[in-house]
């Protein structure tokens, strides 16, 4: 199955670690303004594929990559890219929630002033507390430390960290797999709410939270002889939750894999 | 590059960004570099400063003593060089002090090249200036000393190990400072180890009262941050005056003494480096698991069963790492030997702890505070022995660590 | 054996352990002396201070206000002693910190994996060379480069200059390694948080993981300063012998600790006046040091950033 125009794309995209093999041959689209989610096993190389989407690999030694990883026109692994422009463009939401040991104004308002932005600041950050479902909890409290919030306020504040450089893509790593039932269920509301103007690409071990929150699944499992992770299945979300056409996907979401 | 430059709320900034990172990286490995250089080059400077040429003037060529060189005379021949040029008196004293019989080649030789050639140094210069500039050095000596001869002269030489103290630079080695430090080193490690390993035991697996565990720990920790001469001053007090008549040996029959003593040395060491023995201690029965603990209760044993039997021998690397690492700390301290009284000039070996005693790094200090360059050479040459020593110990903490850490 | 031959209840009964307790004791004993040990140099320090303050010589607005310390004539002001102190740890710190600090932050985040582990080790071995080797340095090597640099005249044999430098050079890789050790502590996930924002490894390092690490580091720094003002042989060799109020690095001047080695190193009698001043000094230099120690250890408790 192929999208039209999408907004990034992976092409034969083979990971290597040092001499071990992580991810091998995986082919990935993601269209603008639809979430498009990463389910498997763990140890089948989500996390590694998501982070190749915007260069966070690079930061660990000795890894190698083939293949392309595209985003418009741009293959990010072009010589000529810059890494930190990526990131910029492309942001990240990780496991854990992980602010800045700084003032909740600061965690936001830091990368966006790092960037070079020109705007009025305290609108900027009242904006993306705004679009984070934040800000009313928080209004009152902007000099007080990220640290004393709570994890999924932690993980809201994060995702308005995230989109303060106003990025295109947005990355998330599992982001409510440290969260209680009810702050996952308000991410996962703010999710439907940032497809209107973001793209974003999650990972979840999660197979409800697959289905209830995304538009395309892509299903990752290692290859036969064990060795990387790659992808068996793609397509629309409910397509492939209904009637999966591979099967060890059929075993997967219907809890008969080990 | 950028991918939207046009539109964008945020101004191109990324090119003066990434010349920042990168100067900021070079400043940080030029950091390092810097910190490292330093560093060697004090190695180096010591290093260079243990060979190197030297001038020297005679009283007797040695050429017009005897036909072949002096070095390969036989021992009974430089005696009797040495009985037809000196007086006869001056023999007779000699022969009292130790009769020629029972000295060595070596001594003989020693004295022929004092008491006969009497060969004095002039100047020294350090190994890379001897190599580089030659051929200046040998004019200077021309022009300043026209009888004296340049010559290599090894300061580092396996007889500096065994030769005592002496005023004349070329006879003088560490055997006196050597034997001083090592019974010091000796006396405090019987004193400190037990008394350290005690106090990681009843820290670790017996306090119990929260209160006082704290104030014991936080007392331990002070005094692991308190300088090293204070030490020195309490140990003044305390061991040389107040307790003189025991760290003399005057309460144990030994009369001509003072406090200035090896024993008090080291019992001032001992105080000084116990905190070191405690805290690597307790780390290391701390790292004991505890179900081997409540294994042997439940066997049936009582707590110093327990700890003696069980948690000891497994902590035991953890700890002699720990303290071989103090070792070297009490075998390199100087400041409050000075203070407690080591003697900065003594030629008799020390005998026992109640004996006037100096060290290695005593002697160091003492030999780089001389003016004259010949001493500085021997301050480094000394300074090789001492961190050859230190490095021999820092070795065997990470060989015992690896060797005994690895069983069960 | 059957079981009723033992009577159960006197198996159970709690058995007296004379020699558990004895050993219990000579534990407890050993744990105390170092509380001893303290208790020692408080009243030692204190005693023969008081003496010093108690002779009609000696007044101790003399001793804090004074720039003149003269035993000979009845002098007996702090300044000298304490200025050349400042002076060789101020120097030694503007070495250190800088130096320190740029090693630490290369170690933990630039060097490769296999420079970390070589680096850090020869640090370790590095900080335990003893001081005395240090001073060797500052007087051979330190001094007749200044002298070349500044010219004869201006630099004395004896200077503080030297040996703050050198004194730095010592307590550089202390401040490296403790510093790192804090910098290392700071969570990966802070970094990738950073880097995912767009940052540059020096915005990374600098702007997140310095701040947070920063309780560490300033412990380490104090620590460093604590120890720079108790050395003693590297300005005993290097600084000079003989008190002189001078702010110019480049005269000799000499510190507590080198005026405290130099007067109890010859022939001392005890209570006399000099006797009991080195005391006074030792306890100017304790409350120093153990202002820093106790300043330097609530920072790391109280500004202890918690990553769960």
């Amino acid at each position: 199955m192929l999208i039209e125009n999408p907004l990034m794309e992976a092409r034969q995209v083979t990971l290597y670690y040092g001499a071990s093999e992580a991810l091998r041959d995986v082919t990935l689209q993601a269209a603008p303004h639809q979430i498009t989610a990463l389910i498997g096993p763990s140890g089948c190389g989500k996390s590694t594929m998501l982070r190749c989407f915007n260069r966070m690999n690079d930061l660990i030694p000795h890894v190698r990559l083939s293949g392309q990883i595209l985003y418009r026109t741009h293959d990010l692994y072009h010589p000529d890219i810059d890494p930190v422009e990526v990131r910029r463009k492309i942001g990240m939401v990780f496991q854990k929630p992980n602010p800045f040991p700084k003032s909740i104004y600061e965690n936001v308002a830091w990368g966006a002033r790092l960037n070079g932005y020109r705007g009025n600041m305290d609108e900027l950050v009242e904006r993306c507390l705004r679009q984070a479902a934040l800000w009313d909890e928080v209004q009152d409290q902007l000099r007080k430390s990220a640290l004393a919030l709570s994890g999924g306020q932690q993980q809201r504040l994060c995702i308005a960290r995230t989109i303060a450089t106003e990025p295109e893509v947005i990355l998330m790593d599992e982001p409510c797999s440290a969260l209680d039932p009810i702050a996952t269920l308000r991410i996962e509301d703010l999710m439907r709410e940032l497809k209107e103007r973001y793209t974003i690409i999650i990972v979840t071990h999660n197979m409800q939270q697959a289905a209830r929150v995304s538009d395309y699944t892509a299903m990752m499992m290692l290859t036969d002889d064990r060795a990387a992770g790659t992808i068996i299945e793609f397509g629309e979300t409910q397509r492939l939750f209904t009637t999966p056409s591979d099967r060890r996907t059929e075993d997967y979401i219907t809890g008969r894999f080990g | 590059m950028s991918f939207d430059p046009e539109r964008s709320n945020f101004a191109p900034t990324l090119r003066s960004r990434r010349t920042w990172a990168r100067i900021g990286r070079w400043l940080f490995i030029a950091a390092t570099v810097v910190a490292l250089a330093a560093l060697m080059m004090m190695l180096y400077n010591v290093a260079t400063s243990t060979v190197g040429l030297v001038a020297v003037e005679y009283e007797r060529e040695p050429s017009t003593l005897v036909e072949q060189p002096l070095e390969e005379v036989s021992k009974e021949e430089l005696v009797a060089l040495l009985q037809a040029n000196i007086s006869a008196g001056l023999f007779r004293r000699l022969e009292h002090d130790q009769p020629f019989a029972t000295r060595s080649r070596e001594t003989v030789y020693d004295l022929v090249i004092e008491h006969v050639v009497a060969e004095t140094i002039v100047r020294s210069w350090p190994l890379d200036k001897s190599l580089v500039d030659r051929a200046a050095i040998e004019a200077e000596i021309a022009a300043d000393y026209p009888t004296a001869r340049v010559r290599f002269h090894a300061w580092l030489q396996p007889q500096f190990l065994t030769r005592s103290m002496s005023s004349n630079p070329e006879q003088a080695g560490v055997r006196t400072a050597l034997l001083g430090s090592l019974w010091m080193v000796l006396i405090t490690m019987l004193l400190a180890f037990p008394i350290g390993v005690g106090s990681a035991i009843y820290l670790e697996e017996y306090a119990s009262d929260t209160l006082l565990n704290s104030i014991l720990q936080s007392n331990i920790n002070n005094l692991a941050g308190i300088p090293s001469i204070i030490y020195g001053m309490l140990g003044l007090a305390i061991f040389v005056r107040t307790l003189e008549p025991y760290t003399s040996g005057a309460a144990f029959g030994v009369l001509d003494g003072n406090g200035r003593t090896i024993l008090s040395a080291s019992l001032t060491m001992a105080l000084l480096i116990l905190p070191i023995i405690i805290v690597s201690a307790q780390e290391a029965i701390r790292a004991v698991p505890q179900s081997i603990r409540l294994a042997s209760y439940g066997l049936g044993a009582t707590r110093w069963q327990t700890t003696w039997y069980q948690v000891l021998p497994v902590a035991m690397p953890g700890i002699l790492t720990g303290t071989i690492l103090a070792m070297s700390r009490a075998i390199g301290e100087t400041a409050p030997l000075i203070v407690v009284g080591a003697s900065t000039f003594i030629v008799s070996d020390p005998t026992g702890p109640f004996s006037k005693f100096t060290v290695l790094p005593i002697q160091i200090y003492q030999w780089t505070s001389r003016p004259q360059a010949e001493f500085r050479h021997l301050a480094a040459t000394a300074i090789v022995v001492l961190l050859v020593l230190l490095l021999t110990l820092n070795a065997t903490a990470v060989l015992v660590r690896q060797r005994l850490g690895r069983l069960p | 054996m059957g079981v009723d031959n033992f009577p159960p209840m006197l198996v159970l009964r709690r058995r007296s352990r004379p020699g558990e307790w004895l050993i219990q004791g000579f534990l407890l004993l050993c744990a105390l002396l170092s509380i001893l040990t303290t208790l020692g140099i408080v009243v030692v320090l204190g005693r023969e201070s008081w003496l010093f303050f108690g002779d009609e010589a000696v007044t101790l607005s003399e001793f804090l206000t004074s720039t003149t310390w003269q035993p000979a004539i009845g002098h007996f002001g702090v300044w000298p002693l304490l200025n050349a102190t400042l002076m060789t740890t101020t120097i030694a710190m503007l070495v250190a910190i800088p130096l320190g600090l740029g090693v630490a932050i290369y170690l933990s985040e630039y060097a490769a994996p296999h420079v970390h582990d070589f680096l850090k080790p020869t640090l370790e071995v590095l900080a335990g060379i003893p001081t005395v080797v240090y001073g060797y340095f500052a007087l051979t090597f330190m001094t007749p480069l200044l002298q070349n640099l500044f010219g004869r005249e201006t630099v004395e044999i004896y200077n503080t200059a030297s040996a703050g430098l050198v004194m730095g050079i010592m307590i550089l890789p202390l401040i490296a390694s403790l510093s790192e050790d804090a910098l290392r502590a700071v969570p990966r996930s802070l970094r990738e948080a950073a880097y995912a924002l767009g940052a540059t490894p020096l915005e990374t390092s600098t702007q997140v993981v310095l701040p947070a690490a920063l309780s560490g580091i300033s412990a380490a720094i104090i620590l460093g300063i604590s120890r720079a003002i108790g050395e003693t042989m590297i300005v005993s060799i290097a600084a000079g012998a003989g008190p002189s109020f001078t702010l110019n690095p480049f005269e000799a001047a000499e510190t507590m600790t080198g005026h405290i080695a130099r007067i109890s190193g010859g022939d001392l009698s005890y209570n006399t006046i000099d006797y009991n001043s080195i005391f006074a000094l030792g306890m100017t230099l304790f409350i120093f040091t153990f202002s820093l120690n106790l300043i330097s250890r609530i920072i790391v408790e109280r500004f202890r950033e918690v990553y769960e």
